[in-house]
């Protein structure tokens, strides 16, 4: 909708008063970069949709199932995510330096930008608004544990809790341990329990008890 | 830059409150903003870099209270005005009033899905690495009034290297337009205690992404 062109800034209140600030203030951004001729408000919409609808956490559950089912795609993805994600065949190429980290019974890995909100956008989609705040860049680098009891997570005292801080280009994801109780599932059905939380370190996978039967 | 936005390890900020069934955009006018920064970073007038120092420049009280892609759509609006893309009376009157400049490229929508993928960052090496794998270092206690991507929280503390990473374009010289200069990156560990003290989580472990610039042998 922010792609008409043809509404009047200096009159017609009417209907500018239906539009938030940040909606008219685009708006009026959009318009400018358009007749500058700089960009094509069509690609926009392109954009939004792959965003909305193409890229998300499904895509990066596919690749934990499918490490879950097979050890040397899992060895090949722990020695260069990238590259192992790459045969997946995605809409957008991965970029190069994507780096998956595994959970052990002895460590719990999590992922946090403090400085701003670097993310795994090509396997997680966009980062939600929690991973953006202050509360979650502020702590998770001195009191991970207190974080994830805001997520109503709690791991033994003595598993160590590994921060990463993506202070650079590379990009992690976080490969959380297969659930006991899943022997025998296919990847499609195991990719339902891996929420986007648990490739951040801030959830687990869900309960195998408790997941729908995969279709 | 000792900004606001350099948030590790600052305390009075809150419980983290995940939103339940999150939309990806909670507005048309954010998924615009999005769009708008990568369509105008396709023209590469500006880096990845130079976008960042853009937002770590605005004010603080407005950092601090604005929602993400609000800042987003502030630090555009600053940015095209500072590379003279297009003036402040335009933006403010919402149309052109002068004609455009010629850039290197338009994002077209058959272009979009290629256009999403992230470029590579990595670059032929000027020198050979200076550290390795099991090294002990120091990060250096530096305090540039510009961009860097060595937190403040992580700045003069024992860490080991723990993987090499590459040569990458160095974030502090592009962002000020000095050029790729490309660096080793490290990734560099970290106990808890030598961060936060001798209070700290025995159990905890934090590792920043290091360019070697930022190090010194310990």
């Amino acid at each position: 909708m922010a792609q008409q062109h043809d509404h009047d800034h200096d009159g017609d209140h009417q209907h500018g008063s239906e539009l938030s600030e940040m909606q008219l203030r685009v708006r009026a951004l959009e318009t400018v970069l358009a007749e500058k001729g700089y960009i094509d408000p069509l690609a926009l919409d392109a954009i939004i949709e792959a965003y909305e609808t193409k890229v998300g956490p499904h895509t990066g559950a596919r690749v934990v199932a499918k490490a879950w089912s097979d050890p040397a795609f899992k060895r090949a993805l722990i020695a260069d995510a990238s590259k192992a994600v790459a045969s997946f065949g995605l809409l957008n190429r991965v970029g190069d330096h994507l780096i998956a980290v595994e959970n052990t019974p002895k460590q719990h890995n999590m992922i946090v930008c403090t400085l701003c909100s670097c993310y795994p956008w090509e396997v997680l989609g966009l980062p939600p608004v929690w991973y953006k705040s202050a509360p979650y860049r502020s702590r998770a680098v001195n009191d991970p544990r207190g974080v994830l009891a805001d997520f109503g997570v709690k791991l033994p005292a003595d598993t160590q809790i590994r921060v990463w801080d993506s202070t650079a280009e590379t990009r992690f994801i976080v490969l959380p341990m297969r659930p006991p109780g899943t022997e025998g599932w296919s990847e499609e059905k195991l990719a339902t329990l891996v929420t986007r939380d648990c490739m951040i370190g801030t959830g687990l996978p869900k309960d195998p008890k408790n997941a729908k039967e995969a279709s | 830059m000792d900004g606001v936005h350099d948030m590790g390890g600052m305390h009075g900020f809150g419980k983290v409150e995940p939103e339940q069934n999150e939309p990806v955009f909670h507005a048309p006018w954010e998924g615009r903003t999005l769009a708008l920064n990568r369509a105008m970073g396709y023209t590469g007038i500006w880096t990845i870099d130079q976008t960042r120092a853009g937002i770590e420049r605005l004010p603080p009280d407005l950092y601090l209270s604005a929602s993400y892609y609000k800042k987003w759509a502030v630090r555009l609006e600053n940015l095209v005005v500072e590379l003279g893309l297009a003036d402040a009376d335009e933006i403010k009157a919402g149309h052109a009033l002068r004609p455009g400049k010629t850039l290197k490229r338009k994002l077209n929508a058959a272009d979009v899905p290629r256009s999403l993928s992230r470029g590579s960052f990595a670059r032929p090496a000027q020198a050979p690495a200076r550290f390795k794998v099991g090294d002990k270092v120091r990060t250096k206690n530096i305090h540039p009034q510009t961009h860097t991507r060595l937190p403040r929280y992580a700045r003069g503390r024992l860490g080991v290297i723990e993987a090499l990473r590459g040569c990458h374009v160095f974030p502090d010289t592009v962002a000020t337009g000095k050029g790729e200069d490309p660096q080793w990156l490290y990734t560099v560990l970290f106990d808890g205690r030598e961060l936060w003290g001798a209070n700290a989580d025995p159990s905890l472990k934090v590792s920043i992404e290091a360019f070697e610039p930022y190090l010194e042998a310990a």
